[in-house]
């Protein structure tokens, strides 16, 4: 019995070691957001050259939408691309797009060159409503929901695995939480 | 009239002088790392805080540098901000609740205490107090053991007792026992 005391330091150790094998497999690059839940921080972004409208945070009332942060600059950005276009092409999802810290014409040049999939882009040279949106880089992928609140954030390309596993699952609900939102919002009036 | 403008400037330079412009600039070098001149405020208290400030915060895109000492550029848009919000009148903390309400409590290079950082913080304390416990422990465990031990040489068997007796008093080595070299 007096000898199990001597195990104790072991136990700890293994332990430990137990955690910090686990905390080697995470990415510290991925954080988690901080606005998860929360409505989109107020931003007011004017458009790109080339383009008439530009992005306002309650352009994402009405509907799921995806929030996209790309600039011409961004290597991952090229290899996510492709799929965006995809999902432009058999998605109904409106993918809005922040040109975030590009020079100007740079961005309109780039999506010349690869495609045009956003509904609207908003021009965002400073960085400033990057930073209110807490990216640490590009690409980085916001699901907003009906009333424009951050649901879920992806950090890096997404593609058709994260597509299937994580965002049009989320989608579908959240769909379906507007249109009970909308039947709500009709009972009420009557 | 050229001369005489030559010679004056000559004077300027004196080879002391070189040296100690040399020394101010090479002094002047020392502090200024990732932080350009262009972002220096103009009023050097609110730099000095602003400096304090950006040492304490992470620049979220490398990890474990500072945003004082990284050259990203995000690092940069940070300390700008982190600037502005000094001049328009923010507090220290308030800066910090700032940034954190964007990046969440990573952005802290020193984490602050709270219901999922108690454990860090309290981690030496609570190794000290186990083992503070531990030795305590083992000094009064000592103390019964030589007690103990007392005990048992007072009631060795009577066989051994007088050959203890025998070996004290001959003074020579015991026949029983082989010795290890020799």
């Amino acid at each position: 019995m007096k000898r199990l005391v001597f195990l104790v330091p072991l136990a700890l150790f293994v332990i430990a070691l137990g955690y910090f094998a686990l905390g080697l497999t995470r990415d510290p690059a991925k954080l988690p957001s901080t606005l998860i839940d929360r409505p989109l921080p107020d931003f007011d972004l004017p458009p790109i050259a080339g383009r008439t409208t530009g992005l306002r945070s309650a352009d994402f009332h009405g509907g799921p939408k995806l929030l996209n942060i790309w600039g011409s600059w961004c290597t991952a950005c090229v290899v996510e691309h492709p799929f965006l276009m995809e999902l432009a092409r058999v998605s109904e999802v409106p993918i809005m797009g922040v040109d975030w810290k590009d020079a100007p014409g740079a961005g309109e040049k780039w999506l010349a060159r690869h495609g045009d999939p956003f509904t609207r882009i908003g021009d965002d040279p400073s960085g400033r409503a990057a930073i209110d949106l807490g990216v640490t880089g590009a690409p980085e992928t916001f699901v907003v929901d009906a009333r424009g609140r951050v649901r879920h954030k992806i950090i890096g390309p997404i593609g058709p695995a994260i597509w299937a596993g994580e965002i049009e699952p989320l989608l579908r609900q959240l769909r379906a939480e507007a249109a009970a939102d909308t039947t709500q919002g009709a009972t009420d009036v009557r | 009239m050229s001369a005489e403008r030559h010679s004056r400037a000559m004077r300027g330079l004196a080879p002391g002088r070189i040296a100690l412009a040399l020394l101010a600039l090479a002094l002047y070098a020392l502090p200024a790392r990732a932080v350009e001149p262009d972002e220096v405020l103009a009023d050097p208290q609110l730099e000095a805080r602003a400096r304090d400030l950006s040492r304490d915060l992470r620049c979220v895109v490398c990890q474990n540098q500072s945003i004082d000492d990284s050259d990203a550029p995000l690092a940069r848009d940070l300390r700008i901000l982190v600037r502005e919000r000094l001049k328009s009148g923010d507090s220290d903390r308030e800066v910090k609740e700032f940034l954190v309400a964007r990046y969440g409590d990573y952005v802290l290079l020193r984490p602050r205490f709270g219901a999922a950082t108690f454990l860090l913080w309290g981690a030496p304390l609570l190794v000290l107090a186990g083992g503070g416990l531990w030795v305590l422990g083992v000094i009064r465990g000592r103390k019964v053991g030589t007690a103990s031990e007392a005990r048992q040489t007072a009631s060795l068997p009577p066989e051994d007792e007088a050959r203890v007796r025998n070996l004290l008093e001959s003074g020579k080595p015991d026949p029983e026992t082989r010795p290890d070299r020799g």
